[in-house]
């Protein structure tokens, strides 16, 4: 016999695990399937746990408040430890032009709710004491964003959901997303047949192919980011620092203090690595290790303890796209998170929740809007 | 200076006692040897508690003293440093680790250089027998080899091994102490231009772009890319499950002969072994010829696995072996007081009422070896020409590493293009009998004859080993056929006594009784490796047979103890004919060293700790298994075990086991995932930094 489930979400990860708690704290029959062994081991697991409401645009900044309400209650509400710390984000500035970029975002991003200011360069070093100080002009303070440990969230949001009924699948890959008379009717796997009248495309770096499985495509293609870890050092740095630098072979670098007291470190890489390799390189720690020690030269003795490899699964614009689709009634897109995918994860899922019960508000389709498939992909991302 | 935890004599190793060297713990000035590590001077002026743990404040203290742990870390000079790998310099300041170590400011940004990128056609990963061996193969064929090891000088664990080598004299110096054989080596070595040694450099990542991270001397970051990758980097030691096992005073028997033997340190004054593999038997051994008591060995088979000859030498001295018997609990609260065993059925579980404690300091741990693969498994992944040598490719006798490494090395030469012609087809016969495991064990048989003068061959057990058969002069010891695994047997033949089959049986089990001068007072020579002065003529000793059983005291009428022997005295006794042929040894340990105490000590605590680094019990993980967990990378999610500094290398093969013991097939599993770096580097290291002055400073 077929089982039946209200919502089958493709991928147990930084977005389909919590979208399967919310989904199955509101009573709604969830199954998640994941081709990997257990919950978080794709994209998710490869994050480095920074949670920030600071973004350029009204969708992000929006869902990434929920996130982080839900990220800063999580503890208290369910009483899993989830490795929240709400240190703050720091954008910092050492040449006019990002000085001028950075000031220029923040009247949009006070207008969408977000507590951020411009620090000088004083203020920001009683914040941050360690920064380099040579050409420092000041910085992005925004004290509500943090990070967590996406291990233990997953974990957490995995067991909850699993507490409140919602089943997960592991080792069990979609083949087929059936589709009749332009509905979507259940899905096929590797294991079996469920039958659905809701899929919710939560696959990351693999959302593409999922989405071709119901005749449909979308924009999304991974690329491939290394991170680093130290040894965990007497708490001494409280934001995430961003430098938006670019520099020979990285368009950025930011690290944080984990609430292991490790360091986690990371770039993006210039031009893009694309494709699924996540085997570690050589690359990485001589370019990293440069520009966070120029940056911070107090990091210079801390030893690093791994490094590794994860996926972006990124869209042609640096936006994720999310939402119902013209072509097919009960497919929904969570998809294209381009590395945003832990920190965006909850607040998207109570929309998502929402959108599967058909109860959206206007705001609620304003906010979302901006990450609509139907979208103008020609704009580009500013923080990212 | 008068120093007890120091080494002031011992029968085999030359003992320097210079203390040249000024440093500090806790603000305290100590003294150190020139070129021991941090490690070895701590445990050589007392101190055992290197630190607390940040999760639950358990004291911490050195567990492998090999690198591969990470529970011996300090700080030095305001940086948090392995203590077993670094070495003292004058006036270091050395503080425990208390919580997370404090990040030391740094007031500019230092100067970068470029990273080094250097091609070979051979890096060798790891200067032991395996990878000196074959490197001396490259080095005569004149190819292009680094060797890069991580300690401070070559020969790997060679360095530790102070008993004779076991296998033939040819093949891989049988009969010759394993510390010989690394100078051996190294000087064979010195010879071939094409070949350098990088010492004090650990490989800290294998990359997908095929090249391998090795940090020079803790500094100096460099790329290689070799045409083809060696491994030879040896074995770790396994870690084991039970309440206590991570108290100070539990460590590895690798890492004891390391204090000991190596360094000359005298870490304990009574310890007791669990496990009877070779490991556990001769790092007994080894403390007994340090002066150091051992209370008893624990093995839970039936019958101890490494050699019979060193069981049973072991034994002969006064160490009881308690097969069938696993460890309950090390006790105490900041180190080691007491241990607790007892006896296991068939499925070894213990067996409640039948539990025994020993007072004792120390725990040694030596339930077998890992091999160090991961530079060869990720090379392989990244599709480089690798190979594995010695114990990094299957554990085995230091003598099989050897000829394993020769006949890589060989096998390299021809992958680059080298005249090699064929492996000689005795040398993979050799390497095979090397490595096989002990055969069948017979019973004694002693010569019927009583008259004149023979050998008594106290070896029952299959080994590969014949250096009596070389050594006899008058050929009257041989073994059937040319399988030196078999039995050697006294032919009967003409025996002129001059006693060399005694002084270089690596067993100690043969001896020579002469019926001439007195047949029925015979006097019987004895090997014995424990320091001159501890016996001399007159004296009454206690002789036992080959497995131990008291057979009466005697009188000591002859030491004779010559170069040509190599450090084994002879001791002549003069015994009644009834007992001479039997007699096999003289106990060393008295009998009330290893008695029991009048109760047992039951540890309350639930602290079996699986993952060390970060402290994940066995209860924690067991817990998950029991919720479904089947992926290792998931259990890394909610416990952090497998997350710490070593990076899985002491957990992961116990977290295996707790799979097995609830029942889950092996097919289920699945393998946690390796990344490196294999060992923790700064930052700084990746940018090479010009000059290193703020470090001293600091």
């Amino acid at each position: 016999m077929t089982r039946s489930f209200d919502v089958v979400i493709v991928g147990a990860g930084s977005i389909g695990t919590p979208t399967a708690f919310f989904l199955a704290q509101e009573g709604i029959r969830t199954l998640v399937i994941d081709k990997l062994a257990s919950v978080g081991q794709g994209a998710n697991k490869a994050a480095i746990g920074g949670i920030r409401a600071t973004h350029s645009d009204r969708a992000k900044i929006s869902i990434c408040l929920k996130s982080i309400e839900i990220f800063s209650t999580w503890e208290e509400e369910y009483g899993d430890h989830i490795g929240w710390v709400q240190g703050g984000y720091s954008f910092v500035a050492y040449r006019e032009q990002d000085e001028k970029t950075l000031k220029g975002l923040i009247e949009l991003q006070k207008q969408y709710g977000l507590n951020i200011n411009w620090l000088s360069r004083d203020e920001l070093l009683e914040v941050i004491p360690d920064l380099n100080r040579e050409g420092l002009r000041g910085g992005t303070f925004s004290p509500g964003d943090g990070s967590a440990c996406p291990l233990l969230a997953v974990h957490a949001f995995y067991h909850r959901a699993k507490e409140r009924g919602a089943e997960f699948h592991f080792g069990e890959e979609v083949t087929d997303i059936m589709v009749k008379a332009g509905r979507v009717r259940g899905v096929k796997t590797t294991k079996g047949e469920y039958s659905t009248g809701c899929v919710i495309n939560a696959a990351g770096p693999w959302a593409r192919k999922v989405a071709n499985l119901a005749g449909l495509d979308v924009p999304v293609r991974p690329d491939s980011h290394e991170a680093g870890i130290t040894e965990p050092v007497e708490r001494f740095l409280g934001p995430m620092v961003v430098d938006i630098r670019p520099a020979e072979g990285s368009a950025n670098c930011y690290f944080y203090q984990h609430y292991t007291n490790q360091i986690v470190f990371c770039i993006t890489p210039r031009p893009n690595i694309w494709g699924e390799d996540t085997r570690e390189t050589s690359v990485f720690l001589p370019m990293a290790a440069r520009r966070i020690i120029d940056l911070m030269p107090r990091l210079a003795n801390l030893r690093v303890r791994r490094v590794w490899r994860g996926l972006y699964p990124m869209t042609p614009d640096g936006s994720p796209i999310v939402g119902k689709v013209r072509e097919l009634e009960g497919y929904i897109n969570a998809v294209g998170m381009c590395g945003q995918g832990f920190m965006i994860g909850p607040g998207l899922a109570v929309y998502l929740v929402k959108m599967v019960k058909d109860e959206l508000s206007a705001e609620d389709e304003e906010v979302l809007s901006g990450l609509s498939a139907y979208r103008d992909f020609g704009g580009e991302e500013k923080l990212k | 200076m008068r120093d007890g935890y120091r080494i002031q004599k011992h029968p085999i190793l030359p003992v320097d006692g210079r203390e040249a060297i000024e440093f500090y713990w806790k603000g305290k000035k100590l003294l150190a040897r020139e070129g021991e590590t941090i490690a070895s001077a701590l445990f050589a002026n007392g101190i055992r508690i290197f630190g607390h743990h940040k999760k639950d404040g358990a004291p911490q203290g050195i567990f492998c003293a090999n690198g591969q742990c990470a529970q011996c870390m300090v700080i030095a000079d305001g940086l948090p440093v392995k203590s077993c790998m670094v070495q003292v310099t004058p006036g270091v300041r050395v503080e425990p680790v208390d919580g997370d170590p404090k990040l030391p400011p740094v007031e500019e940004v230092p100067r970068f250089g470029d990273i080094e990128e250097i091609e070979v056609e051979c890096l060798i990963i790891g200067g032991g027998p395996a990878g000196l061996s074959a490197a001396i193969e490259l080095g005569r064929l004149g190819v292009r080899t680094l060797i890069v090891d991580d300690k401070h000088r070559l020969g790997g664990k060679l360095v530790l091994q102070t008993h004779k080598f076991f296998g033939s004299i040819e093949a891989c110096y049988a009969g010759t102490r394993g510390i010989d054989i690394a100078t051996r080596l190294e000087q064979e070595l010195q010879q071939y231009e094409s070949v350098a040694c990088w010492l004090n450099t650990a490989a800290v990542a294998v990359f997908s772009d095929q090249k391998v991270g090795v940090v020079r001397d803790g500094k100096e970051y460099v790329l290689i890319r070799p045409d083809v990758l060696l491994v030879a980097a040896g074995a770790r030691e396994k870690s084991l499950a039970f309440k206590g096992n991570t108290l100070p005073g539990v460590y590895g028997a690798g890492a004891f002969q390391t204090l000991v033997n190596r360094d000359l340190v005298r870490p304990t004054e009574k310890l007791f072994i669990v496990g009877g593999g070779n490991v556990g038997l001769i790092a007994g051994y080894h403390a007994l010829q340090a002066g150091i008591a051992v209370v008893g060995l624990a093995e839970v088979m039936p019958q101890c696995g490494g050699y019979k000859v060193h069981q049973d030498k072991l034994a002969r001295f006064g160490v009881p072996i308690y097969t069938s018997h696993t460890i309950i609990s090390a006790n105490g609260q900041d180190g080691v007081e007491s241990v607790t065993i007892a006896q296991v059925d068939e499925n070894f579980k213990p067996i409640p009422g039948t539990e025994k404690s020993f007072e004792c300091d120390t725990v040694l741990i030596a339930v077998g070896l890992d091999p160090v693969d991961e530079f060869y498994r990720k090379a392989r992944e990244f599709g480089m020409v690798a190979y594995a040598a010695g114990d990094a490719e299957e554990i085995a006798e230091a003598s099989a590493a050897m000829f394993t490494g020769k006949i890589r090395g060989l096998e390299i030469a021809r992958e680059l293009g080298r005249e090699v012609g064929e492996i000689p087809p005795d040398w993979l016969r050799t390497a095979e009998v090397l490595k096989s495991k002990p055969g069948e064990t017979g019973a004694e048989s002693l010569p019927e004859k009583d008259e004149g003068v023979f050998p008594v061959l106290h070896c029952v057990q299959e080994i590969p080993c014949d250096p009596c058969v070389s050594v006899c002069p008058q050929e009257c010891i041989v073994i059937e056929g040319d399988d030196i695994r078999k039995l050697p047997r006294y032919t009967g033949g003409e025996c002129t006594g001059c006693a060399r089959c005694v002084a270089i049986c690596p067993g100690l089990a043969i001896t020579l009784v002469d019926y001439r001068k007195d047949p029925d007072y015979p006097t019987v020579t004895i090997p014995y490796e424990f320091l001159e002065d501890t016996i001399a003529v007159g004296d009454v000793v206690t002789v036992l047979d080959m497995e131990g059983q008291v057979l009466g005291n005697v009188e000591v009428v002859r030491v004779r103890n010559v170069k040509a022997n190599d450090r084994t005295i002879l001791i002549g006794v003069k015994a009644p004919r009834e007992i001479a042929k039997r007699i096999a040894g003289i106990r060393i340990q008295e009998e009330r060293v290893t008695e029991p105490m009048d109760h047992y000590v039951e540890r309350l605590t639930d602290d079996v700790i699986i993952c060390r680094c970060e402290r994940v019990t066995a209860g924690e993980i067991r817990h998950f298994i029991r919720e479904g967990f089947t992926d290792m990378n998931a259990l890394k999610f909610p416990t952090r075990a497998m997350m710490g500094a070593c990076g899985a290398k002491t957990c992961a093969n116990l977290i295996k086991r707790i799979f097995r013991e609830e029942g889950i097939p092996e097919s289920e599993i699945v393998e946690n995932v390796h990344r490196p770096l294999f060992m923790e580097v700064p930052l700084k290291v990746f940018c090479k930094v010009e000059g290193d002055s703020h470090d001293k400073e600091l």
